[in-house]
């Protein structure tokens, strides 16, 4: 073509090829897409990945971390001492309520022995930190400090001092992702604390509120209920705080009550997390062993007088 | 091709303050209203230097935000691809508009960046939002004359230094 010279070349053709190449790399982004929704294929990758750009949010959190520091550092002396007294009055608290703790689950543990129930086995908590970076505000997603490295996985619950505040769902090297139970997407099995109907609590994408739907108008269930974790479904341990129904309203169809309720956790102020998982049967002692010895043997406060007799 | 490696190092320096300031938290009010800052860099690279930065460079952009966020993987690189081969498409006429004119045109790629969103998540699964989801493309319009005299700025100001 001598018209053409190689400059103009393009100029042509620019509007076909620009479509198609447009068309390739959302055709690619959509396969992507698809991928990542339906299979685990792309897991590796995005683990990989998310370990690369751990960089880039410790920089986020960079000034952040700073003035927190700094303020610390420069904490008045009275005010440090007000907040260890408050500290050590709340631990007293707790201190004081775990021992009456201890021996209802002490009884607890008996009861269910008398009835041969399965052993329960104990939780394995673990404390994480929240990385202060935002993620995409209408997914509700939160960052933790501990990865691949601490144990951390997939599926783990994770909790504050006042209830559950989600699940983790992706795990990089030295930190995780945890989806929120208010975002839309996720629905935890829960029972309601006072009569043990079992229920599924679903996200709303706000943060204040998550919800109860399909529940039966029969069901016994009235604001001020507190909701639980069922344990249904394995992920979450059983019998860990949720929200509290605060209205129960008919749905749309009018043929089930739509229950409403806020979370107990404070997703936006909680800064420590506890990650939670049942502890495997396989990793603990089976509690079979332990106890057998001290039924066997002889009671701990005697003994034989085997070496007195040996001399005769 | 001294002027395109100093040009490389401009591109790294702005997709990174951009990311960091994707991420970098803000309070909970106005969290909202974040721009999309990579769409600015997309918009003002595919500009000034579309034989270099095209579709690939945005739906590469798009990756790192999506592992960056925690997205599903393509999704941001998807909206990108859109917001690059638009201005692409436009060039000839968005380099020359006023400012004020490229802002609003600015925000028009972002709200129809908006609706993609819209249409993505509603594929993928539930989404809710509100009313404020609507002003983060205003936000992003009113930055846009910062962020390009800014990096026009600093471009301008590497340049003598490299003969």
């Amino acid at each position: 073509m001598p018209f053409y010279s190689a400059e103009a070349t393009p100029r042509f053709s620019e509007g076909a090829s620009g479509s198609l190449r447009l068309l390739a790399y959302l055709g690619l982004a959509a396969a992507l897409m698809a991928t990542d929704l339906r299979s685990g294929a792309l897991h590796r990758f995005r683990t990989f990945a998310a370990t690369l750009v751990q960089p880039l949010h410790a920089v986020a959190t960079a000034p952040l971390q700073l003035a927190r520091r700094a303020r610390e550092a420069t904490a008045e002396r009275a005010g440090l001492v007000a907040a260890n007294a408050e500290l050590r009055q709340q631990l007293l608290f707790a201190q004081a309520k775990l021992n009456r703790l201890a021996i209802v689950q002490e009884q607890n543990s008996r009861l269910r022995a008398l009835l041969d129930a399965r052993q329960k086995l104990g939780l394995r908590v673990q404390l994480a930190e929240l990385i202060d970076v935002d993620l995409d505000p209408y997914r509700h997603r939160i960052l933790i400090n501990q990865g691949l490295r601490h144990g951390v996985f997939v599926g783990e619950a994770v909790i504050d001092a006042n209830g559950v505040v989600g699940q983790v769902l992706e795990v990089a090297d030295e930190q995780a992702t945890v989806i929120l139970i208010s975002d839309p997407g996720h629905a935890v099995p829960v029972r309601v604390q006072r009569t043990g109907l079992r229920v599924i609590a679903y996200g709303t994408g706000d943060a204040q509120r998550i919800e109860l739907p399909h529940v039966p108008f029969s069901a016994d269930i009235k604001a001020g209920d507190v909701l639980v974790t069922s344990g249904i479904g394995g992920r979450f341990p059983p019998g860990l705080p949720v929200a509290t129904v605060y209205e129960v309203l008919s749905d749309d169809s009018a043929t089930f009550a739509v229950a409403q309720a806020r979370p107990l956790a404070g997703f936006v102020h909680a800064s420590e997390l506890l990650l939670v998982s049942d502890e495997m049967l396989a990793l603990a002692p089976l509690p079979a062993a332990e106890v057998a010895p001290e039924l066997v043997g002889p009671p701990s406060g005697l003994r034989t007088p085997a070496p007195t007799e040996a001399p005769q | 091709m001294s002027r395109g490696r100093e040009s490389l190092w401009w591109v790294l320096l702005s997709v990174l303050l951009a990311s960091v300031l994707t991420v970098v938290a803000v309070p909970e009010s106005i969290r909202v209203l974040r721009p999309f800052w990579l769409a600015l860099i997309v918009v003002y690279w595919c500009i000034e230097a579309p034989e270099r930065f095209g579709i690939g460079f945005a739906f590469a952009l798009g990756l790192l935000q999506d592992v960056l966020v925690g997205t599903l993987l393509g999704e941001h690189a998807f909206r990108l691809a859109i917001i690059g081969f638009i201005v692409l498409r436009f060039r000839s006429r968005l380099r020359f508009f006023p400012m004020w004119q490229q802002a609003l045109a600015v925000a028009a790629l972002l709200l129809n960046d908006r609706f993609v969103v819209l249409l993505l998540r509603a594929i993928a699964g539930e989404f809710a939002i509100d009313w404020r989801y609507w002003l983060a493309p205003l936000v992003g319009a009113a930055l846009w004359p910062w962020v390009f005299l800014l990096l026009d700025d600093l471009r301008a100001r590497g340049r003598p230094r490299e003969p």
